[in-house]
Protein backbone atom coordinates (compact mmCIF):
# COMPACT_ATOMS: atom_id res chain seq x y z
CA UNK A 1 0.00 0.00 0.00
CA UNK A 2 2.92 2.02 0.41
CA UNK A 3 4.37 1.71 -2.30
CA UNK A 4 1.20 3.23 -4.44
CA UNK A 5 1.82 6.69 -2.59
CA UNK A 6 5.00 6.87 -4.06
CA UNK A 7 3.25 6.16 -7.95
CA UNK A 8 2.65 8.70 -10.06
CA UNK A 9 -0.95 10.19 -10.12
CA UNK A 10 -1.50 9.10 -13.78
CA UNK A 11 -0.34 5.56 -12.75
CA UNK A 12 -2.63 5.42 -9.65
CA UNK A 13 -5.19 6.58 -11.82
CA UNK A 14 -5.04 3.92 -14.50
CA UNK A 15 -5.05 1.47 -11.48
CA UNK A 16 -8.15 2.67 -10.44
CA UNK A 17 -9.83 2.49 -13.62
CA UNK A 18 -8.17 -0.95 -14.24
CA UNK A 19 -9.72 -1.85 -11.00
CA UNK A 20 -12.86 -0.60 -11.94
CA UNK A 21 -13.23 -2.30 -15.30
CA UNK A 22 -11.94 -5.35 -13.97
CA UNK A 23 -14.62 -5.65 -11.94
CA UNK A 24 -17.57 -4.89 -13.95
CA UNK A 25 -16.13 -7.73 -16.23
CA UNK A 26 -15.84 -9.89 -13.40
CA UNK A 27 -19.62 -8.94 -12.85
CA UNK A 28 -20.65 -9.33 -16.45
CA UNK A 29 -18.67 -12.64 -16.68
CA UNK A 30 -20.39 -14.06 -13.82
CA UNK A 31 -23.95 -12.87 -14.95
CA UNK A 32 -23.61 -14.66 -18.22
CA UNK A 33 -22.37 -18.21 -16.89
CA UNK A 34 -25.46 -17.83 -14.43
CA UNK A 35 -27.64 -16.86 -17.11
CA UNK A 36 -26.33 -20.25 -18.89
CA UNK A 37 -26.91 -22.39 -16.15
CA UNK A 38 -30.83 -20.98 -15.44
CA UNK A 39 -32.17 -19.99 -19.20
CA UNK A 40 -34.45 -17.52 -18.41
CA UNK A 41 -37.74 -20.45 -19.57
CA UNK A 42 -37.24 -22.08 -16.42
CA UNK A 43 -37.85 -19.12 -14.62
CA UNK A 44 -41.11 -17.64 -12.35
CA UNK A 45 -42.10 -14.07 -12.87
CA UNK A 46 -40.17 -12.20 -9.79
CA UNK A 47 -36.98 -13.89 -10.46
CA UNK A 48 -37.18 -12.61 -14.07
CA UNK A 49 -37.75 -9.35 -13.19
CA UNK A 50 -35.25 -9.30 -11.06
CA UNK A 51 -33.07 -10.26 -13.57
CA UNK A 52 -33.68 -7.85 -15.78
CA UNK A 53 -33.55 -5.15 -13.30
CA UNK A 54 -30.08 -6.73 -12.82
CA UNK A 55 -29.18 -6.51 -16.34
CA UNK A 56 -30.30 -2.66 -16.45
CA UNK A 57 -28.00 -1.73 -13.60
CA UNK A 58 -25.21 -3.17 -14.83
CA UNK A 59 -25.68 -1.69 -18.47
CA UNK A 60 -26.15 1.53 -16.66
CA UNK A 61 -22.69 0.84 -14.56
CA UNK A 62 -20.95 0.03 -17.42
CA UNK A 63 -22.24 3.33 -19.02
CA UNK A 64 -21.48 5.27 -15.65
CA UNK A 65 -18.03 3.85 -15.83
CA UNK A 66 -17.37 4.80 -19.24
CA UNK A 67 -18.34 8.19 -18.78
CA UNK A 68 -16.37 7.91 -16.13
CA UNK A 69 -13.31 7.37 -18.00
CA UNK A 70 -14.29 9.20 -21.26
CA UNK A 71 -14.43 12.34 -18.53
CA UNK A 72 -11.07 11.78 -17.26
CA UNK A 73 -9.18 10.99 -20.38
CA UNK A 74 -10.68 14.47 -21.95
CA UNK A 75 -9.83 16.91 -19.70
CA UNK A 76 -11.58 19.80 -17.89
CA UNK A 77 -13.18 20.64 -21.34
CA UNK A 78 -13.88 17.47 -22.51
CA UNK A 79 -15.54 16.77 -18.80
CA UNK A 80 -17.02 19.95 -18.55
CA UNK A 81 -18.87 19.63 -21.77
CA UNK A 82 -19.73 15.42 -21.26
CA UNK A 83 -21.53 16.47 -17.53
CA UNK A 84 -23.12 19.52 -19.66
CA UNK A 85 -24.67 16.91 -21.61
CA UNK A 86 -26.00 15.12 -19.05
CA UNK A 87 -27.19 18.09 -16.78
CA UNK A 88 -29.04 18.82 -20.48
CA UNK A 89 -30.81 15.57 -20.81
CA UNK A 90 -31.58 15.58 -17.45
CA UNK A 91 -32.75 19.12 -17.42
CA UNK A 92 -34.71 17.93 -20.47
CA UNK A 93 -36.62 15.11 -18.87
CA UNK A 94 -37.43 17.03 -15.81
CA UNK A 95 -39.03 19.78 -17.71
CA UNK A 96 -41.36 17.91 -19.78
CA UNK A 97 -42.81 15.61 -16.95
CA UNK A 98 -43.65 19.22 -15.09
CA UNK A 99 -46.56 20.82 -16.77
CA UNK A 100 -44.73 24.23 -18.28
CA UNK A 101 -47.21 26.64 -19.77
CA UNK A 102 -46.89 28.26 -22.85
CA UNK A 103 -46.08 31.43 -21.16
CA UNK A 104 -42.85 29.60 -19.61
CA UNK A 105 -41.11 29.70 -23.06
CA UNK A 106 -38.88 32.05 -22.56
CA UNK A 107 -38.37 31.28 -19.28
CA UNK A 108 -37.01 27.44 -20.59
CA UNK A 109 -35.12 29.07 -23.11
CA UNK A 110 -33.07 30.92 -20.66
CA UNK A 111 -32.68 28.37 -18.47
CA UNK A 112 -31.28 25.67 -21.13
CA UNK A 113 -29.29 28.12 -23.19
CA UNK A 114 -28.12 30.60 -21.30
CA UNK A 115 -27.76 29.27 -17.52
CA UNK A 116 -26.75 25.63 -18.38
CA UNK A 117 -23.79 26.73 -20.56
CA UNK A 118 -23.00 29.92 -18.44
CA UNK A 119 -22.44 27.25 -15.50
CA UNK A 120 -20.48 25.32 -17.26
CA UNK A 121 -17.93 27.57 -18.48
CA UNK A 122 -17.56 28.74 -15.47
CA UNK A 123 -16.23 25.59 -14.02
CA UNK A 124 -14.56 24.67 -16.75
CA UNK A 125 -12.40 28.14 -15.86
CA UNK A 126 -12.69 27.29 -12.06
CA UNK A 127 -13.99 30.48 -11.04
CA UNK A 128 -15.39 28.46 -7.97
CA UNK A 129 -16.49 31.81 -6.55
CA UNK A 130 -18.96 32.88 -9.08
CA UNK A 131 -19.55 29.32 -9.59
CA UNK A 132 -21.02 28.61 -6.64
CA UNK A 133 -23.48 31.97 -6.78
CA UNK A 134 -24.32 31.50 -9.97
CA UNK A 135 -27.35 29.81 -9.83
CA UNK A 136 -28.58 30.11 -6.49
CA UNK A 137 -28.04 34.38 -6.72
CA UNK A 138 -28.21 35.52 -10.04
CA UNK A 139 -30.28 32.73 -12.08
CA UNK A 140 -32.86 32.65 -9.03
CA UNK A 141 -33.56 36.31 -9.44
CA UNK A 142 -33.61 36.15 -13.44
CA UNK A 143 -36.09 33.47 -14.15
CA UNK A 144 -38.88 35.09 -11.96
CA UNK A 145 -38.14 38.63 -13.96
CA UNK A 146 -37.94 36.71 -16.96
CA UNK A 147 -41.54 35.01 -16.05
CA UNK A 148 -43.28 38.26 -15.20
CA UNK A 149 -41.89 39.99 -18.70
CA UNK A 150 -43.94 37.15 -20.44
CA UNK A 151 -46.97 39.03 -18.84
CA UNK A 152 -48.90 35.97 -18.08
CA UNK A 153 -49.88 35.76 -13.48
CA UNK A 154 -51.57 32.63 -13.58
CA UNK A 155 -49.75 30.18 -11.33
CA UNK A 156 -46.87 32.51 -11.40
CA UNK A 157 -45.48 31.23 -7.87
CA UNK A 158 -45.82 27.26 -8.86
CA UNK A 159 -44.42 27.88 -12.76
CA UNK A 160 -41.25 29.61 -11.35
CA UNK A 161 -40.77 27.31 -9.15
CA UNK A 162 -40.81 24.42 -11.30
CA UNK A 163 -38.24 25.80 -13.37
CA UNK A 164 -36.17 27.36 -10.23
CA UNK A 165 -36.27 23.50 -8.91
CA UNK A 166 -35.06 22.02 -12.41
CA UNK A 167 -32.10 24.44 -12.53
CA UNK A 168 -30.97 23.85 -9.05
CA UNK A 169 -31.12 20.06 -9.35
CA UNK A 170 -30.46 19.25 -12.72
CA UNK A 171 -27.27 21.80 -13.99
CA UNK A 172 -26.21 22.87 -10.48
CA UNK A 173 -26.43 20.01 -8.85
CA UNK A 174 -24.79 17.80 -11.33
CA UNK A 175 -22.35 20.35 -12.25
CA UNK A 176 -20.51 19.93 -8.90
CA UNK A 177 -19.32 16.60 -10.46
CA UNK A 178 -16.71 17.97 -12.79
CA UNK A 179 -16.08 20.53 -10.35
CA UNK A 180 -15.09 18.02 -8.12
CA UNK A 181 -12.61 16.67 -11.16
CA UNK A 182 -11.04 20.38 -10.94
CA UNK A 183 -10.35 21.20 -7.52
CA UNK A 184 -7.11 21.32 -6.36
CA UNK A 185 -6.00 20.25 -2.98
CA UNK A 186 -2.39 21.01 -1.66
CA UNK A 187 -0.39 18.14 -2.22
CA UNK A 188 -3.07 16.09 -4.31
CA UNK A 189 -2.98 17.56 -7.90
CA UNK A 190 -4.11 15.85 -11.28
CA UNK A 191 -5.98 13.21 -8.18
CA UNK A 192 -9.78 14.63 -8.42
CA UNK A 193 -11.03 11.34 -10.46
CA UNK A 194 -10.30 9.97 -7.14
CA UNK A 195 -12.98 12.04 -5.65
CA UNK A 196 -15.23 12.07 -7.98
CA UNK A 197 -14.99 8.27 -7.65
CA UNK A 198 -14.87 8.57 -3.78
CA UNK A 199 -18.25 9.84 -4.20
CA UNK A 200 -20.26 8.07 -6.88
CA UNK A 201 -19.04 5.16 -4.80
CA UNK A 202 -20.45 5.94 -1.27
CA UNK A 203 -23.37 7.27 -2.88
CA UNK A 204 -24.20 3.95 -4.82
CA UNK A 205 -23.50 2.15 -1.61
CA UNK A 206 -25.79 3.95 0.37
CA UNK A 207 -28.21 3.86 -1.94
CA UNK A 208 -27.80 -0.46 -2.50
CA UNK A 209 -28.00 -0.35 1.14
CA UNK A 210 -30.64 1.40 1.97
CA UNK A 211 -32.79 -0.86 -0.43
CA UNK A 212 -31.75 -4.34 1.31
CA UNK A 213 -32.08 -2.90 4.49
CA UNK A 214 -35.68 -1.99 3.62
CA UNK A 215 -36.29 -5.20 1.86
CA UNK A 216 -34.96 -7.25 4.75
CA UNK A 217 -35.86 -4.93 7.51
CA UNK A 218 -39.85 -4.91 6.61
CA UNK A 219 -40.26 -1.37 8.95
CA UNK A 220 -43.38 0.36 8.41
CA UNK A 221 -42.65 2.39 5.44
CA UNK A 222 -42.07 6.25 7.25
CA UNK A 223 -43.94 8.32 4.31
CA UNK A 224 -45.83 6.02 3.01
CA UNK A 225 -47.78 8.35 0.05
CA UNK A 226 -44.00 9.15 -1.43
CA UNK A 227 -41.82 5.82 -0.79
CA UNK A 228 -42.87 2.16 0.35
CA UNK A 229 -39.02 1.53 1.09
CA UNK A 230 -38.31 4.61 2.87
CA UNK A 231 -37.70 3.94 6.80
CA UNK A 232 -35.49 5.71 9.30
CA UNK A 233 -33.47 3.01 10.39
CA UNK A 234 -33.21 1.66 6.76
CA UNK A 235 -31.70 5.16 6.05
CA UNK A 236 -29.20 5.06 8.92
CA UNK A 237 -27.83 1.83 7.68
CA UNK A 238 -27.57 3.25 3.89
CA UNK A 239 -25.95 6.03 5.28
CA UNK A 240 -23.35 4.50 7.83
CA UNK A 241 -22.48 1.84 5.58
CA UNK A 242 -21.64 4.70 2.79
CA UNK A 243 -20.01 6.37 5.49
CA UNK A 244 -17.94 2.82 6.38
CA UNK A 245 -17.17 2.42 2.68
CA UNK A 246 -15.72 5.53 2.53
CA UNK A 247 -13.36 5.62 5.27
CA UNK A 248 -12.02 2.34 3.63
CA UNK A 249 -11.35 4.45 0.59
CA UNK A 250 -9.49 6.85 2.69
CA UNK A 251 -6.26 6.28 0.95
CA UNK A 252 -7.91 7.39 -2.30
CA UNK A 253 -8.55 10.77 -1.28
CA UNK A 254 -6.55 13.96 0.31
CA UNK A 255 -8.41 13.24 3.97
CA UNK A 256 -7.43 11.18 6.57
CA UNK A 257 -10.17 8.19 7.71
CA UNK A 258 -11.94 10.03 10.21
CA UNK A 259 -12.45 13.22 7.82
CA UNK A 260 -13.44 10.72 5.16
CA UNK A 261 -15.40 8.68 7.24
CA UNK A 262 -17.98 12.11 8.46
CA UNK A 263 -17.41 13.88 4.49
CA UNK A 264 -19.00 10.00 3.08
CA UNK A 265 -21.17 10.25 5.70
CA UNK A 266 -22.92 13.64 4.71
CA UNK A 267 -22.12 12.63 0.34
CA UNK A 268 -24.21 9.20 1.51
CA UNK A 269 -27.20 10.46 3.68
CA UNK A 270 -28.01 13.88 1.77
CA UNK A 271 -28.14 11.45 -1.88
CA UNK A 272 -30.55 8.98 -0.35
CA UNK A 273 -32.80 11.94 1.10
CA UNK A 274 -32.35 13.96 -2.61
CA UNK A 275 -33.31 10.49 -4.08
CA UNK A 276 -36.51 10.51 -1.84
CA UNK A 277 -37.73 14.38 -2.18
CA UNK A 278 -37.25 13.41 -6.56
CA UNK A 279 -39.67 9.88 -5.21
CA UNK A 280 -42.08 13.00 -4.34
CA UNK A 281 -41.76 15.32 -6.97
CA UNK A 282 -42.56 12.20 -9.36
CA UNK A 283 -45.31 11.39 -7.04
CA UNK A 284 -46.94 14.66 -7.69
CA UNK A 285 -46.66 14.68 -11.07
CA UNK A 286 -47.97 10.79 -11.40
CA UNK A 287 -45.16 8.67 -12.31
CA UNK A 288 -43.22 6.01 -10.39
CA UNK A 289 -40.35 6.08 -12.62
CA UNK A 290 -39.00 8.85 -14.73
CA UNK A 291 -38.41 6.94 -17.46
CA UNK A 292 -41.42 4.59 -17.34
CA UNK A 293 -44.00 7.15 -19.14
CA UNK A 294 -41.55 6.38 -22.13
CA UNK A 295 -44.38 5.35 -23.98
CA UNK A 296 -45.52 9.24 -23.92
CA UNK A 297 -42.72 11.55 -23.77
CA UNK A 298 -39.26 8.79 -24.94
CA UNK A 299 -37.76 9.92 -21.55
CA UNK A 300 -34.50 7.55 -20.79
CA UNK A 301 -34.92 7.95 -16.79
CA UNK A 302 -31.52 9.38 -16.87
CA UNK A 303 -33.17 11.41 -13.95
CA UNK A 304 -33.67 8.46 -11.90
CA UNK A 305 -29.86 7.41 -12.00
CA UNK A 306 -28.30 10.80 -11.18
CA UNK A 307 -31.09 11.87 -8.61
CA UNK A 308 -28.83 10.97 -5.57
CA UNK A 309 -25.81 12.28 -7.15
CA UNK A 310 -27.56 15.66 -7.93
CA UNK A 311 -27.94 16.26 -4.01
CA UNK A 312 -24.86 14.71 -2.87
CA UNK A 313 -22.64 16.17 -5.01
CA UNK A 314 -23.07 19.87 -4.29
CA UNK A 315 -23.04 19.20 -0.18
CA UNK A 316 -19.96 17.06 -0.63
CA UNK A 317 -18.43 19.37 -2.71
CA UNK A 318 -19.24 22.87 -0.62
CA UNK A 319 -17.88 20.37 3.28
CA UNK A 320 -14.67 19.78 1.71
CA UNK A 321 -13.96 22.75 0.21
CA UNK A 322 -15.43 24.86 3.69
CA UNK A 323 -13.30 22.06 5.87
CA UNK A 324 -10.03 22.24 4.29
CA UNK A 325 -10.42 26.23 3.52
CA UNK A 326 -9.69 26.11 -0.39
CA UNK A 327 -9.18 29.33 -1.53
CA UNK A 328 -9.70 28.51 -5.54
CA UNK B 1 -22.93 16.33 -52.22
CA UNK B 2 -25.11 19.66 -52.24
CA UNK B 3 -25.66 21.30 -48.65
CA UNK B 4 -29.15 20.53 -49.16
CA UNK B 5 -28.25 16.61 -48.52
CA UNK B 6 -26.40 17.17 -44.78
CA UNK B 7 -29.13 19.69 -44.23
CA UNK B 8 -31.83 17.26 -43.54
CA UNK B 9 -29.67 15.07 -41.24
CA UNK B 10 -28.54 18.20 -39.68
CA UNK B 11 -32.10 19.04 -39.06
CA UNK B 12 -32.89 15.56 -38.01
CA UNK B 13 -30.16 15.82 -35.28
CA UNK B 14 -31.08 18.87 -33.95
CA UNK B 15 -34.74 18.10 -33.71
CA UNK B 16 -33.70 14.17 -31.97
CA UNK B 17 -31.38 16.25 -29.64
CA UNK B 18 -33.93 18.89 -28.77
CA UNK B 19 -37.16 16.32 -28.29
CA UNK B 20 -35.99 12.39 -28.71
CA UNK B 21 -38.03 12.40 -31.69
CA UNK B 22 -39.36 8.78 -30.80
CA UNK B 23 -41.40 7.48 -33.43
CA UNK B 24 -43.69 4.75 -31.84
CA UNK B 25 -45.19 2.05 -35.06
CA UNK B 26 -48.55 1.39 -33.34
CA UNK B 27 -50.76 0.59 -35.53
CA UNK B 28 -48.38 -0.17 -38.98
CA UNK B 29 -44.54 -0.93 -39.09
CA UNK B 30 -42.15 0.97 -41.09
CA UNK B 31 -42.62 0.43 -44.57
CA UNK B 32 -41.70 1.71 -47.98
CA UNK B 33 -45.13 1.41 -49.61
CA UNK B 34 -47.33 4.31 -50.90
CA UNK B 35 -48.99 6.02 -48.23
CA UNK B 36 -50.47 9.15 -46.74
CA UNK B 37 -49.64 10.13 -43.33
CA UNK B 38 -51.99 12.47 -41.67
CA UNK B 39 -50.99 14.38 -38.66
CA UNK B 40 -52.18 17.06 -35.75
CA UNK B 41 -50.43 20.02 -37.11
CA UNK B 42 -49.19 22.47 -34.13
CA UNK B 43 -46.30 24.00 -34.93
CA UNK B 44 -43.45 24.34 -37.43
CA UNK B 45 -41.47 21.88 -36.02
CA UNK B 46 -43.90 19.25 -37.03
CA UNK B 47 -42.65 18.61 -40.32
CA UNK B 48 -39.02 17.79 -39.12
CA UNK B 49 -40.20 15.93 -36.10
CA UNK B 50 -41.71 13.60 -38.30
CA UNK B 51 -39.13 13.63 -40.63
CA UNK B 52 -36.55 12.47 -38.04
CA UNK B 53 -38.64 10.53 -36.55
CA UNK B 54 -39.00 8.44 -40.16
CA UNK B 55 -36.34 5.79 -40.30
CA UNK B 56 -33.56 7.20 -43.41
CA UNK B 57 -34.77 5.19 -46.34
CA UNK B 58 -37.95 5.98 -46.17
CA UNK B 59 -37.66 9.92 -45.56
CA UNK B 60 -36.88 10.49 -49.81
CA UNK B 61 -39.85 9.22 -50.47
CA UNK B 62 -42.45 10.67 -48.27
CA UNK B 63 -43.16 14.44 -49.17
CA UNK B 64 -45.04 16.79 -46.86
CA UNK B 65 -47.36 19.52 -48.26
CA UNK B 66 -46.30 23.14 -47.64
CA UNK B 67 -48.44 26.26 -48.55
CA UNK B 68 -46.80 27.48 -51.77
CA UNK B 69 -48.04 31.44 -50.25
CA UNK B 70 -46.01 31.12 -46.79
CA UNK B 71 -43.31 28.72 -47.88
CA UNK B 72 -41.96 30.17 -50.93
CA UNK B 73 -41.85 34.05 -49.71
CA UNK B 74 -38.10 33.83 -48.82
CA UNK B 75 -35.06 32.18 -50.62
CA UNK B 76 -34.19 30.53 -47.61
CA UNK B 77 -38.03 28.88 -46.71
CA UNK B 78 -38.19 28.46 -50.93
CA UNK B 79 -34.64 26.50 -50.70
CA UNK B 80 -36.20 24.51 -47.41
CA UNK B 81 -38.91 23.19 -48.63
CA UNK B 82 -37.60 22.45 -52.14
CA UNK B 83 -33.98 21.21 -51.92
CA UNK B 84 -33.79 19.85 -48.03
CA UNK B 85 -37.41 18.39 -47.89
CA UNK B 86 -38.64 18.04 -51.34
CA UNK B 87 -42.12 19.34 -50.31
CA UNK B 88 -45.18 19.76 -52.81
CA UNK B 89 -46.53 23.24 -52.67
CA UNK B 90 -50.77 23.60 -52.95
CA UNK B 91 -51.75 27.24 -53.39
CA UNK B 92 -54.21 28.28 -50.63
CA UNK B 93 -55.70 30.54 -53.10
CA UNK B 94 -57.03 29.68 -56.22
CA UNK B 95 -55.53 31.59 -59.22
CA UNK B 96 -58.20 31.21 -61.68
CA UNK B 97 -61.55 29.28 -61.09
CA UNK B 98 -60.60 26.18 -63.04
CA UNK B 99 -57.15 25.62 -61.16
CA UNK B 100 -57.39 22.51 -58.66
CA UNK B 101 -55.26 23.03 -55.56
CA UNK B 102 -55.12 19.10 -55.37
CA UNK B 103 -53.32 18.94 -58.92
CA UNK B 104 -49.75 18.73 -57.06
CA UNK B 105 -51.00 16.44 -54.95
CA UNK B 106 -52.68 13.89 -57.71
CA UNK B 107 -49.40 14.51 -59.51
CA UNK B 108 -46.85 13.42 -56.57
CA UNK B 109 -49.49 10.49 -55.97
CA UNK B 110 -49.22 8.88 -59.65
CA UNK B 111 -45.64 9.24 -59.41
CA UNK B 112 -45.83 6.74 -56.39
CA UNK B 113 -44.93 9.25 -53.89
CA UNK B 114 -46.16 8.88 -50.27
CA UNK B 115 -47.50 12.16 -48.81
CA UNK B 116 -47.30 14.47 -45.19
CA UNK B 117 -50.78 15.96 -44.84
CA UNK B 118 -51.93 18.11 -41.97
CA UNK B 119 -55.41 17.83 -42.34
CA UNK B 120 -56.48 20.77 -40.20
CA UNK B 121 -54.75 22.89 -42.96
CA UNK B 122 -53.13 25.58 -40.07
CA UNK B 123 -51.70 24.92 -36.92
CA UNK B 124 -53.69 25.04 -34.30
CA UNK B 125 -52.37 25.59 -30.90
CA UNK B 126 -55.34 24.84 -28.72
CA UNK B 127 -57.29 21.49 -27.43
CA UNK B 128 -58.49 19.22 -30.00
CA UNK B 129 -57.44 19.47 -33.63
CA UNK B 130 -59.38 21.43 -36.25
CA UNK B 131 -61.80 19.79 -38.60
CA UNK B 132 -60.26 18.21 -41.07
CA UNK B 133 -60.19 20.08 -44.81
CA UNK B 134 -61.83 18.09 -47.15
CA UNK B 135 -58.64 17.80 -49.90
CA UNK B 136 -58.06 14.03 -48.31
CA UNK B 137 -61.09 12.86 -48.55
CA UNK B 138 -61.10 14.02 -52.56
CA UNK B 139 -57.43 12.06 -52.98
CA UNK B 140 -58.73 9.07 -50.79
CA UNK B 141 -61.28 8.68 -53.36
CA UNK B 142 -58.72 9.08 -56.16
CA UNK B 143 -56.53 6.45 -55.27
CA UNK B 144 -58.46 4.07 -53.03
CA UNK B 145 -55.59 1.39 -52.45
CA UNK B 146 -52.89 3.94 -51.05
CA UNK B 147 -52.49 3.49 -47.22
CA UNK B 148 -54.04 6.56 -44.78
CA UNK B 149 -51.78 6.19 -42.04
CA UNK B 150 -53.26 8.39 -38.90
CA UNK B 151 -50.24 9.66 -36.95
CA UNK B 152 -50.35 12.00 -33.80
CA UNK B 153 -47.75 13.82 -32.96
CA UNK B 154 -47.29 14.46 -29.06
CA UNK B 155 -46.00 17.46 -26.69
CA UNK B 156 -44.64 19.33 -29.86
CA UNK B 157 -46.93 22.58 -29.16
CA UNK B 158 -44.70 23.03 -25.90
CA UNK B 159 -41.53 22.82 -27.87
CA UNK B 160 -42.30 25.77 -30.31
CA UNK B 161 -45.48 27.31 -29.44
CA UNK B 162 -46.51 29.75 -32.73
CA UNK B 163 -45.01 33.04 -33.01
CA UNK B 164 -41.85 31.79 -30.89
CA UNK B 165 -38.38 30.98 -33.23
CA UNK B 166 -36.31 29.34 -30.76
CA UNK B 167 -37.61 25.61 -30.03
CA UNK B 168 -37.37 24.66 -25.88
CA UNK B 169 -35.73 21.31 -25.48
CA UNK B 170 -39.13 18.77 -24.18
CA UNK B 171 -39.39 15.10 -25.21
CA UNK B 172 -42.07 14.44 -28.36
CA UNK B 173 -43.39 11.26 -30.01
CA UNK B 174 -44.49 10.42 -33.14
CA UNK B 175 -47.11 7.85 -32.91
CA UNK B 176 -48.17 5.96 -36.26
CA UNK B 177 -51.50 4.43 -36.53
CA UNK B 178 -53.53 1.66 -38.12
CA UNK B 179 -53.82 2.23 -41.63
CA UNK B 180 -57.11 3.24 -43.14
CA UNK B 181 -58.88 3.24 -45.86
CA UNK B 182 -62.07 4.61 -47.58
CA UNK B 183 -64.93 2.32 -46.45
CA UNK B 184 -67.87 1.31 -49.35
CA UNK B 185 -70.34 4.23 -49.56
CA UNK B 186 -68.61 6.34 -46.81
CA UNK B 187 -69.54 10.11 -47.55
CA UNK B 188 -67.28 13.17 -47.19
CA UNK B 189 -68.40 14.27 -43.86
CA UNK B 190 -68.24 10.44 -41.98
CA UNK B 191 -64.81 10.00 -43.56
CA UNK B 192 -63.38 13.49 -42.09
CA UNK B 193 -64.89 12.37 -38.77
CA UNK B 194 -63.73 9.20 -38.68
CA UNK B 195 -59.99 9.87 -39.72
CA UNK B 196 -59.98 12.41 -37.26
CA UNK B 197 -60.89 10.71 -34.65
CA UNK B 198 -58.77 7.46 -35.02
CA UNK B 199 -55.66 10.67 -35.18
CA UNK B 200 -57.20 11.79 -31.46
CA UNK B 201 -57.33 8.23 -30.19
CA UNK B 202 -53.41 8.15 -30.70
CA UNK B 203 -52.75 10.48 -28.24
CA UNK B 204 -51.16 9.05 -25.16
CA UNK B 205 -52.69 8.88 -22.13
CA UNK B 206 -56.13 9.85 -24.08
CA UNK B 207 -57.87 12.63 -23.92
CA UNK B 208 -59.57 12.87 -20.48
CA UNK B 209 -56.43 13.15 -17.97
Amino acid sequence: MSELKHWSPADQIALLFGLLFGLLLLITAGGVLYRAKNPVEELTIEPRSARAQFRRDLNASWIGALLFWLAWISGAVGSTILFGLFSFFCLREFITLQHTTRSDHRTLIAAFFVILPLQYIVVANRRFDLFTVLIPVYAFLAIPVISALSGDPKRFLERNAKIQWGVMVCVYGLSHAPALLLLEFPRYQGRGAFLLFFLVTVVSIAQIMQEVASRSLRRRPAVRAISRSFSKRAWWIGALSGAFVGALLYWVTPFKAGQAFVLAFLAAGSGTLGALVMKAMKREAGVHYWGNRSSITGAIGLLDRTAALCFAAPIFFHSVRWYFKLSV
Amino acid sequence: MRLADLMGPLLGFIARAITGAQGHWLGCPPSNEQRIYIANHQSHFDLVLIWAALPAELRPRVRAIAARDYWTKSKFKTWLTTDVFNTVYVSRTRANPDEDPLEPLVEALRQGDSLLIFPEGTRSAKGEPLPFKAGIYHLAEQFPNVQIIPTWIDNVQRVMPKGEVVPVPILCTVTFGTPTQIQPEEDKKAFLERTRAEMMALKPGGWRQ
